[in-house]
Parts: C-alpha cells; structure tokens; sequence
C-alpha cells in the first residue's frame, strides 16, 4: 500500500467512525477476565440520544429485535430471544456493558447475540445483507462511536427510571 | 411490583404482532387431515416437531383450510396445465410418461431421495429437469423458477397429508450429514446458525416475526409478503443472506443436503404444499 492510500485510509477510517486518534480498533479492544471493557473506545462521552436510535434502527443495533425495552415501547415489535433490558444498568457496570455490546461472546461464551465491534474471524462474511461474499476486514456493525451511545443509553436503563 | 410486572405483561401482549393458536389442528376442506405435530425423530434434538403452520396467524392459518381460499392452488392448476402439455424434441409430457398427476402421490414424502443410476442425491426439483432434459428433451427449468415452483406444488398437492419420510442414512449418509454440518454452522456477520433460530428459539419473537421450527414440510409455500410461490432453495438462500453472510446458490450440493437434513427433521410431518405463510 502507497502511502498516500494508506492516509486516504486513515482518514477514511476516521471519518466513518467519526472520531479522532484515541478510537481503539476492533481488533485492539482489550476485553478484561468476565468480557468487560473499561475504556472507552473513543475517549468521548457517549450520547444516549443517538443510541437509542442505533438501538430501534434495522440498519444498526437492531437490539429490540431480540430485547424487550419498556422505555422503548413506542417502538413497535420488541423480540423475546434475548432478556429484557429494564434495569440493566443496576445488574451491569458501564465496562460490562462496552464489553457485551462490543462482542457479548467474551461475556457469554456462545451467546446468540452479534458482535457488534468485531471485523473479522467470520465463516462466509457477506456484504451486508445482499448474499453477496466479502472480503475481511468487514466494517464493523457499530461504529465506535455507535457502541458508545448505545452504552450511554443502557446506562439510563436502572429501577429509579 | 405486582402491578409492574402486570404492566410488562399487557406491554408484551401489546407489541405481539398477530396471535397464532399454536394448539390447532390442520384439516384441509373439512376432511383432510394434515399432522402438523409429530414425536421428534430420534436425530433431532427437540421434544417434538412442528409445522410452520402451528406458528402462524389464525388468519393465515384459515387460508391454508380450504382450498378456494388457498391462494397456491391457482399455480397446481397452472402446473396441471403444463403436466399434460407436449413440450421439446421427443415429444413427451410428464403425462406420457406417469399417467395423471395422481399417480405420484407418495413422491414427495421421501425427497430428496438416493439416485442409483446418477450417483447422487436429488431434490424433487433435480429429478423434474432430469425428466425434462433427458425423456422429454426439452430445457431445464430455473431451479426456483415459477415454472418449477409451479410443478413443485402440484407433487406436494397429491400427497398432502402423507408424512414425510426421507431416509438419513445408507448412501445419503454423507450428503445428510454435510447438512447437519450446515445447519450447525454459525455464519456471517452476525454468526448465526439455523439452529440458533429454528432449534433454540422457535416459539420466540424476533422483532415482528414468530420463529418457527424452519421446517419444510409446507413447501412450496404461498408468502403473503411476496404473493407467490416460494421453494425451498429460495427460502434457504433469504435466511442466510439474513445473518449478513454469503449465501449458496440455488441447487448447489451444499442446500441440496442442507434439504436432506432439513427434511428429516420433519419426518412424521406431513406434507402440506403448497401452504400458505406470511
Ligand atoms: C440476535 C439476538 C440479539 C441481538 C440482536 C442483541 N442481543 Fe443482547 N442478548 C442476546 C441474548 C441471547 C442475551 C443473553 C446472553 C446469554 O446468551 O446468556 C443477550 C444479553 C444482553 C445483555 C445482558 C442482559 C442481562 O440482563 O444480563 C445486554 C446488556 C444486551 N444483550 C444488550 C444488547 C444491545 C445493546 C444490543 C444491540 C446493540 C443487543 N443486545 C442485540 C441476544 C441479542
Ligand atoms: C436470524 C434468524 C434466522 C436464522 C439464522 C435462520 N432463519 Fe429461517 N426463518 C427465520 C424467520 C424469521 C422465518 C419466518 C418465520 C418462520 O417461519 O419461522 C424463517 C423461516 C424459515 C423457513 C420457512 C418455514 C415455513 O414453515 O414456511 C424455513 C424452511 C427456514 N426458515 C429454514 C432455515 C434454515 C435452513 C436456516 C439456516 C440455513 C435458517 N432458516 C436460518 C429466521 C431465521
């Protein structure tokens, strides 16, 4: 790789994940003993405005395809193969939940639920959702940034709310 | 507490997008007896096996009880049509050679099915173009097709009700075990097997969808969703382009024993197609 496509990369890289030299890579999050990840993977607050959007939207988190969210009731159709959500943050710290929504599988070794910071290491990775084959590394489901919003929604999911 | 989890429960009740009766019985036309629940077989690891048709709407449900309602009939009679119909260079129509439609009952239960003569494992879509090609010498059809979707429907049509029965060892024993291998296999993006869905969570709702045992016993089915005929292959191909992975194509040997496997999970199951889904 030239070194000009190599910066394109960069920066490239930058802008689809919208932040600046502190994102950590999919492939550089460090998981702790029970799957936690405690830094976060932008060094920026999350918004958890925007991740209630990656939260309901198809495209992205799609979480409530497989949760039950009270908080999120006006968004219809809520799946029941996962547990619901109420009160997650009195169960999880905000690392446990970096860590699930990065890659659950390191909390819950075979879980069902997709990583959603992970670019590699796929049986026949597809291109998206065509049927279509694509090359590894995949661009990641979330977006560090995304993952961030979605912990800092989980984070407003306790009893007193 | 009470009343939260009381409220939880009305939420749930809420978002579920249609109530299927999960209890009812199949009988087409007032006196067809289709068995839509039947004892697991020994080789799948589940209490007992189901239909899709337990898991959909009553609505739905109803449109595959009577025949004028079912709109899938309309393409068994264009498939009628085309059974007698004299077509390529030796002049045959499946007719010239198998008598009536009727005469093939028994057919589909046990597809897809050893062929001695070729070496291999075919799907009932595989030996309608050998007919084709070979006896008829016409063109083969599109694998998923609706010619081929068509003709499919009316084979399932003369056996409704018979069970499945497709044998899982003998010389099917690799190409059944390549699909149990398959359906294990947790791919794409979103590492999901057909077991994930169809194994641990049928039953469930993923978003507006209620999960069936992925069974195909009902195939060719009518989608509402897409207001035709759907073959199996097709199906196969939307679930796994579903996981964000890259799927087979239709008839590669891959879903060919993807199907083998799949179909004997319903053995006992019987044969509903052309059934109507959403
Ligand atoms: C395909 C299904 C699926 C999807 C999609 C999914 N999850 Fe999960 N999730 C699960 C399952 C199953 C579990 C239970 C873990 C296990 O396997 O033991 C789980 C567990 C969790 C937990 C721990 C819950 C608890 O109380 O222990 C959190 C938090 C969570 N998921 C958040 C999310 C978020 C946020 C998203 C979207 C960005 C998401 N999930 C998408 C299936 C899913
Ligand atoms: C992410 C979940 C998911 C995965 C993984 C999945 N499916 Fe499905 N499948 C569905 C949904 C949703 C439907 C529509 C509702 C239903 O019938 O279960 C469906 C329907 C089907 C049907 C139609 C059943 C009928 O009665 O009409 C078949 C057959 C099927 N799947 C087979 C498979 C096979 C084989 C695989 C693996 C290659 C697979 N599925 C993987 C979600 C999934």
């Amino acid at each position: 790789m030239s070194y000009s496509t190599e910066f394109a990369a960069v920066i490239a890289g930058c802008l689809a994940t919208g932040a600046w030299a502190e994102t950590v890579a999919p492939t550089a999050v460090a998981y702790g003993e029970y799957g936690e990840v405690e830094m976060s993977l932008t060094g920026a607050p999350g918004d958890n405005a925007n991740g209630m959007v990656v939260m309901t939207n198809r495209g992205k988190g799609n979480c409530i395809a497989c949760h039950q969210v009270t908080a999120l009731e006006e968004f219809p159709f809520h799946g029941e193969v996962g547990p619901s959500l109420d009160g997650v943050a009195d169960r999880w710290t905000e690392s446990d939940l970096r860590g699930i929504v990065a890659n659950a599988k390191m909390a819950f070794p075979g879980t069902m639920m997709p990583a959603f910071y992970k670019t590699e290491g796929y049986i026949r990775p597809g291109d998206d959702y065509t049927g279509k084959a694509a090359q590894e590394p995949l661009a990641p489901i979330l977006t560090a940034q995304e993952v961030e919003d979605v912990v800092a929604y989980l984070m407003t999911l306790n009893e007193s709310n | 507490m009470k009343t939260y989890a009381f409220a939880a429960l009305i939420g749930a009740v809420a978002m579920t997008p249609a109530w299927a009766d999960e209890e009812a019985d199949l009988v087409v036309n007032g006196d067809l007896e289709i068995t839509v629940r039947a004892p697991a077989p020994d080789h799948v690891p589940m209490s007992e096996v189901l239909s899709g048709w337990v898991f959909r709407s009553d609505e739905t449900q109803a449109l595959q009880m009577d025949d004028f309602d079912n709109p899938g009939m309309i393409f068994v009679d264009d498939a009628i049509e085309t059974w007698s119909t004299v077509e390529g260079n030796a002049g045959e129509s499946c007719q010239s050679c198998h008598g009536d439609p009727e005469k093939m009952a028994g057919v589909r239960p046990v597809y897809p099915k050893w062929n001695e003569e070729a070496g291999e494992v075919r799907t009932l879509a595989m030996q309608v173009n050998d007919c084709r090609e070979t006896r008829m010498e016409a063109e083969p059809w599109g694998y998923t097709s609706g010619d081929m979707a068509n003709m499919e429907a009316l084979l399932a049509s003369v056996s409704r009700g018979l069970p499945i029965n497709v044998a899982t060892d003998g010389p099917v024993a690799d190409a059944w075990a390549l699909g149990e291998e398959l359906y294990y296999t947790r791919t794409g993006q979103l590492e999901l097997s057909c077991a994930n869905c169809h194994e641990d969570n049928y039953g469930n709702n993923i978003r507006a969808d209620h999960l069936s045992q992925g069974q195909i016993n009902g195939f060719p089915t009518y989608r509402l969703k897409n207001a035709k005929l759907n073959t199996v292959h097709a199906r196969f191909k939307g679930c796994v382009r579903d996981t964000r992975a890259e799927t087979f194509s239709a008839g590669s040997p891959e879903f060919v024993a993807l199907e083998l496997y799949v179909a004997s999970r319903g053995n006992g199951l019987g044969v509903e197609g052309p059934s109507v889904r959403n």
